[in-house]
């Protein structure tokens, strides 16, 4: 890619463009601002930001089109290090917190958010669970596989219980003549399923425990009893994969088992609660990724022998737009924030995921408003945008539940 | 051998550049500064051949204000293994760097100095060249190819007329062209390493140079805006057009 012309023209408004001075990130005082950042999450959000548009960007769009996440990108992450951000250094992670996490997929999103969810569960949902979980041994035999060469899987929902997490139906019996837990049943909407190597199940070890008998079990692909079926073929974020993962009599040692057993629905409300908060990123890096691909346009786009972009009408709209991003952004920040600092971060990381969602998705729209009949083709990002922007308000807890989280919390403050 | 390698923090080749309102210089308050691309390379080619076993140490020099740090954390995130930077605020002209590049190079005794050919704010090419000549040394300029074996240095260049093969001996001043080489992306745990890496400061006035310059910026204006073209029908059209705006 030619980089150095200096007469190269830049009025390809195709390209995420860089440079606007009020974004430039501020420095630390002694009370810093929410979204401000250390020195090291900046570098790494400059160097993941080239990458993203220098690797990534040029693959968007035919990965999207075939709905195939490329291989060649997901080696190039495993490479980049951006799959093991917070994994201990010791066993090949990058040793880095919560909000270094949220930064990388932030701006991968920026480019295209099939690879940053996919970046996103990885770290956030997988990587966390073995962080806080896993036994010793786990650690030393799964995180450099995690953080160096093998994608997973978080397994939760099925067809039957989506927001009604725990009436999952998989089961988990143990064979005492084998001593081994045999799983059976089946697992839907799995992201990352298709590529993925290693697969984080959550199963019922007794029903009459109703949901404290939920287990969470660490598989390999390798297992014979799990199965991966086809991809769902989806309106947006098609590169990343989404199938069905079928347990048969899938034999596990328990040595597999992922923390306590009946510890498993705790678990997952735990990393969902954290891991939402990456969904705030990648949800506020799509947002950006629209506005920053459309702006240029609109300057360069002349109507009635203006810019478009200098009618009031649209001065007002993409004003207010990037309000609502900046808004979710500190909600997103201000979150990760307080989980690093091990506050209680619940109902906000719950008011930052339903804001960032829906601001992305007001946002791609307002977008394709903006563009006009180009907005509508495949030839501008925008509509890929739009498509991508849907699902965040539906995984990771719907926006109906995130305000039922909401209101609990406020109720706790209130009940007699 | 050890080489040093010097790399320039300059606007982001992305940014669309806007001159001051006082017409004294370019904006870049508030501009995305990044490595000069050229210079990127030649850390890259510089870290390949560590790789190769060439090099045992690469120091990475900048000479700028304070943030220039960011960009010699960036080359060590590469694979540099120290960093050295010459703190002034004001811009340099490239004679004034060749000094100062001598100066620490009489320090740092490398056995190659590799530079990008150019840079893409002031697109001088002058700065190997004028360092090589101050230092007695040959010079590899638009190197497309690099081969090191034992002190020879043989390197490929693109010259207007195709490419050109030149042998020297080391030491040598090299400095890179596009084509050299792809470099690449620092990676997390490198990011996280480079951190450790040892970077000294020092300054013109320590390392004994007078950077002060003989030029003077006057002016700085946008070139003119492109004017809209017209589209002719025919060669009489096209002459008839051409005569008319006096241009033949």
């Amino acid at each position: 890619m030619d980089k150095c012309p200096s007469d190269q023209q830049q009025t390809d408004t195709n390209r995420s463009i860089v440079a606007h001075p009020w974004r430039h990130d501020p420095e630390p005082t002694s009370r810093p601002a929410v979204t401000a950042l250390s020195e090291e999450e900046l570098a790494l959000k400059e160097h993941v930001s080239a990458f993203a548009k220098e690797v990534i960007g040029p693959k968007v769009r035919e990965m999207d089109d075939k709905g195939v996440m490329d291989p060649e990108i997901i080696a190039a992450c495993f490479e980049m290090g951006i799959m093991g951000i917070e994994a201990p250094v010791e066993y090949g992670g990058v040793g880095l917190g919560f909000t270094a996490a949220c930064v990388v997929i932030e701006e991968i999103a920026k480019v295209d958010p099939a690879v940053a969810v996919m970046v996103d569960i990885h770290n956030t949902l997988n990587i966390t669970a073995f962080n806080r979980y896993a036994t010793t041994e786990q650690k030393e035999k799964y995180f450099p596989r995690l953080c160096k060469s093998a994608l997973s899987s978080f397994c939760l929902s099925e067809s039957g219980s989506g927001s009604d997490a725990f009436a999952l139906k998989t089961k988990a019996e143990w064979d005492e003549a084998s001593q081994e837990w045999v799983l059976n049943g089946t697992k839907s909407w799995i992201s990352n399923s298709k590529e993925a190597e290693i697969f984080i199940i959550f199963a019922n070890t007794d029903f009459s425990e109703a949901h404290k008998g939920i287990t969470a079990f660490i598989v390999d692909k390798s297992n014979p009893g799990i199965a991966v079926g086809a991809k769902e073929d989806k309106l947006g974020i098609r590169a990343s994969s989404t199938c069905e993962v079928t347990l048969e009599n899938c034999r596990v040692s328990k040595d597999a088992m992922l923390g306590k057993r009946g510890q498993g629905y705790k678990m997952a409300i735990e990393l969902l609660n954290e891991g939402r908060i990456g969904i705030g990123a990648q949800m506020v890096g799509l947002a950006l990724g629209a506005f920053e691909n459309t702006l240029p346009y609109l300057h360069e786009r002349k109507q009635f022998g203006r810019s478009v972009a200098d009618f009031q009408g649209m001065q007002f709209q993409y004003a207010r737009a990037l309000m609502e991003i900046e808004a979710a952004k500190v909600l997103v920040y201000n979150a990760a924030r307080l989980k690093e600092a091990k506050a209680p971060f619940v109902m906000e990381a719950a008011m930052a995921k339903l804001k960032a969602t829906e601001v992305a998705q007001s946002t791609a729209s307002q977008c394709i408003d903006w563009l006009g009949g180009i907005g509508f083709t495949k030839g501008m990002p925008a509509e890929k945008y739009y498509r991508d922007s849907k699902i965040g308000t539906i995984y990771e807890g719907t926006s109906n539940i995130q305000l039922v989280t909401i209101a609990k919390q406020i109720q706790a403050g209130y009940r007699v | 051998m050890r080489a040093l390698v010097g790399v320039k923090r300059v606007i982001d080749y992305a940014v669309k550049v806007r001159v001051k309102g006082d017409g004294s210089g370019v904006e870049t308050a508030g501009v995305k500064m990044s490595m000069n691309p050229f210079c990127e390379i030649a850390v890259e080619e510089a870290v390949r051949l560590k790789e190769k076993g060439i090099l045992k140490e690469i120091i990475a020099v900048s000479i700028g204000p304070a943030q220039a740090q960011e960009t010699i954390r960036t080359a060590l995130a590469m694979g540099a293994d120290r960093g050295m930077h010459v703190k002034h605020d004001d811009i340099l002209q490239p004679l004034a760097v060749a000094k100062l590049l001598k100066a620490v190079a009489e320090k740092e005794k490398p056995d190659m100095i590799l530079l990008g050919k150019q840079a893409i704010d002031d697109d001088c090419n002058q700065t190997g060249q004028m360092l090589a000549s101050l230092m007695g040394w040959p010079q590899a300029t638009f190197a497309s190819k690099v081969d090191v074996e034992g002190s020879n240095l043989t390197v490929v260049r693109e010259i207007d007329g195709g490419l050109e093969t030149i042998g020297m001996k080391l030491p040598a001043v090299i400095t890179t062209d596009l084509r050299l080489n792809e470099p690449r992306y620092a990676t997390l745990p490198n990011i996280m390493k480079a951190k450790k890496k040892k970077i000294d400061a020092t300054d013109p006035a320590e390392l004994g140079v007078d950077v002060s310059s003989k030029l003077q910026t006057v002016k700085v204006v946008e070139p003119p805006t492109r004017q809209a073209g017209g589209v002719v029908g025919s060669v009489q059209e096209l002459m008839a057009k051409l005569k008319e705006k006096s241009l033949i």
